[in-house]
């Protein structure tokens, strides 16, 4: 008899024979596609959660992050549109690099996947444009391009843009803690530092 | 080989993990109940946490809507368990991770062991998790060489200070800053002598000392909080960037998780997704959430194992009433919005589930019998249903409870916790809440059940307040 066996079996006959039938789950929240997105109120979230917004066109984000992260040097993932990155940047191609080298990056430019307004939240699923889940885990400071027509209105619109079999980040701000006398304190071990640029 | 009959439900072992009390709760509520500093800390974290909850909450138009579907998938997820398990089992193997099954504590703590040596490491990384906290995996660990260090800045506080969480969300609020700092220049080795107690110098003390543990430890262990059957997708909720930490870096992770957490589609996260965070930590989203399926080539750990915990959740499902704590999303709430907890702390409860939760969960997942004096842990004033984002019914299970173990020194215990209150009649009062109490008590004058029926039986109940709790408390 395995545990598996015995688990299940254990679990059958906690739920009796017969079973009571599930009952349906009513779901009158506001469903997928019932919010229209609103770019501002995406703006006023990310920045209550402290993230630096700045707003531009595509052909302006490198100056932007030149603004950011001019002289310093930054992981890139392999996709990364080159445009975005100004002269001034040490751009570092992500090719498998260790995670000390990583670490010893000053920042990184990603893209996203997809964003939410109303909770002010940037979602990563490891596509080209946005890279390995540790790029964005390990330097200080993340600028994070996102196209205004990759932002949505709520999380039920989120999850229906998005493939469960990538591997996802769901950042919301900085990293945080509130460990200590409940005070906020920005960056315990993610990015200290969030930009996000969006784009017409 | 678990010595076990096949198809009877069991409690969870004795001996091994932390879900017994080791006194009573009177005993122990007392000890909280005399230290001033602890009520104060109780006292300003969850008035904090429930300003801020209540604000971010009232900026949702179908939260109602959403506890409700909530609610429901959960029961939906309880009568459909061994289907959704194995429907889960078979997704995570086909993205590549291995699962593996443990009917309890001994059996969960000796598999995650196992994998830990045969990946060859003497340390493992850990990202908060109950579960693993449920099973004691930290001195299982410990009892055969393997270190395991503690990740979250309340969990490390908690484990450098050889202490107790108090807490479901901020397990260290027991602790104040000047506690902390003492705590780390003790106990971190390579901490700068200077050290403050200005929070943002502490958090970045921890940063310091856990980076080379990040990038060097190749083990983690974490818990989850919802892991999807139809997908295979599991995810974690945080703030810190540790979960990310050990959910990244390492070659191996191994997951512990209780049956409970599967739900049944991808598309049932946008309900708890909303309703986790909000109701948890107050904010519209947590920092970070992480999902994974299986393996991701070249992105990740490479080997993943789940394991799925049994540990007398079979034996809360065998129980029509209180199977319904097994809805718990972990959020903390009701914590939060307790008189009970916020006046004794979490360390009364005896078990890792603290406050109303923890008085309806722990005592099922042991048997009754082993946590007798947890179901009278309550002053039945019913705030706690109010704050449940899965609308829980604890004060009804609280009932049910009691009445499924009359037992004269529990009996002694519940109106020990149940006069705290009583005897400051202004707070009883306003603490009623009139639906709730009308439910439990029958018509008004009647009286509460047995075993409160000897207090009524010569006192008139207090009029129901004209608001309910929640508004009182939030108004206080
Ligand atoms: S019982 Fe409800 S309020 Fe309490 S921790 Fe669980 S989900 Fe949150």
């Amino acid at each position: 008899m395995t545990a598996r066996d015995v688990v299940l079996g254990r679990i059958r006959a906690a739920l009796g024979d017969p079973r009571v039938a599930p009952a349906p789950v009513p779901r009158e929240y506001r469903p997928a596609g019932a919010v229209a997105t609103d770019l501002d109120l995406f703006v006023d979230r990310l920045t209550d959660y402290r993230a630096t917004v700045h707003r531009c066109a595509d052909t302006d984000v490198a100056r932007i992050v030149d603004e950011v992260l001019g002289g310093r040097q930054v992981v890139v993932p392999p996709g990364l549109p080159r445009h975005w990155l100004p002269g001034s940047v040490r751009a570092v191609p992500d090719d498998n690099l260790t995670a000390a080298r990583i670490a010893a990056l000053d920042g990184v430019v990603t893209a996203a996947a997809v964003a939410v307004a109303e909770t002010g939240t940037i979602v990563l699923d490891g596509a080209p444009d946005q890279g390995r889940r540790i790029i964005t885990l390990l330097p200080d400071v993340h600028v994070c391009v996102v196209r205004s027509d990759q932002v949505v209105a709520t999380v039920p619109d989120a999850l229906t843009r998005i493939t469960p079999h990538r591997p996802l980040t769901w950042i919301s701000g900085p990293s945080a803690t509130s460990d200590i006398e409940l005070n906020r304190v920005e960056g315990v071990h993610g990015p200290r530092n969030l930009h996000v640029i969006i784009t017409a | 080989m678990t010595r076990t009959f096949l198809g009877m439900p069991t409690t969870a072992p004795r001996g091994v993990g932390h879900l017994r009390e080791g006194e009573p709760f009177p005993a122990a509520a007392r000890r909280g109940l005399a230290d001033p500093q602890l009520r104060r800390n109780l006292r300003h974290a969850t008035t904090t946490i429930r300003a801020k909850s209540g604000a971010v909450i009232a900026e949702v138009p179908d939260w109602q809507q959403l506890r409700a579907a909530g609610s429901a998938v959960k029961a939906d997820t309880m009568a459909r368990l061994p289907e959704l398990l194995e429907q889960l089992e078979a997704a995570v193997t086909a993205a590549g991770g291995t699962v593996h099954w443990a009917v309890d504590a001994v059996e969960a703590n000796r598999i995650v062991t196992g994998l830990v040596r045969a990946a060859g490491a003497d340390r493992v990384m850990k990202v908060k998790s109950m579960a693993t906290q449920e099973i004691g995996l930290n001195e299982a660990l410990e009892a055969v060489g393997i270190e395991p260090v503690e990740t979250d800045l309340a969990e490390l506080i908690v484990q450098l200070g050889r202490d107790k969480p108090s807490h479901i969300l901020v397990p260290a609020i027991h602790r104040n800053r000047a506690e902390i700092r003492e705590i780390f220049l003790r106990e971190m080795p390579d901490v700068d002598p200077g050290l403050t107690d200005e929070p943002a110098v502490l958090a970045a003390a921890a940063r310091r000392h856990l980076r080379e543990t990040f990038l060097s430890t190749r083990v983690a262990v974490s818990g989850a909080n919802f892991a999807v059957a139809e997908t295979g997708t599991l995810a974690v909720v945080e703030s810190e960037g540790n979960g990310r930490m050990c959910l990244t870096l390492p070659e191996t992770l191994i997951t512990v998780m209780g049956i409970e957490k599967v739900v049944p589609t991808w598309r049932d996260l946008e309900v708890f997704l909303q309703l986790l965070p909000r109701a948890s930590t107050g904010e519209r989203m947590n920092p970070y959430t992480s999902m994974w399926t299986g393996v991701t080539p070249g992105d990740g750990p490479q080997a993943f194992h789940l394991v799925l915990l049994d540990n007398g959740r079979s034996a809360v499902l065998a129980d029509e009433v209180g199977r319904q704590a097994l809805h718990c999303i972990r959020c903390s709430a009701c914590l939060n919005v307790c008189p009970v907890y916020e006046r004794t702390g979490g360390h009364a409860y005896g078990s890792v589930y603290p406050g109303p939760i923890g008085a309806v969960l722990s005592p099922q997942l042991t048997g009754v019998a082993d946590n007798a004096s947890l179901p009278y842990a309550s002053s039945l004033c019913g705030a706690c249903y109010d704050a449940c984002p899965v609308m829980i019914d604890i004060p009804s299970i609280l009932v049910h409870l009691r009445a499924e173990a009359p037992h004269p020194r529990a009996e002694a215990a519940a109106m020990a916790a149940a006069a705290y209150t009583m005897d400051h009649p202004a707070l009883y009062a306003a603490a009623q809440r009139a639906a709730k109490l009308s439910r439990l008590a029958g018509p008004r004058g009647r009286g509460l059940p047995p075993p409160l029926s000897g207090w009524t039986a010569s006192r008139d109940l207090p009029e129901p307040p004209p608001q309910t709790f929640r508004q009182w408390w939030a108004q206080r």
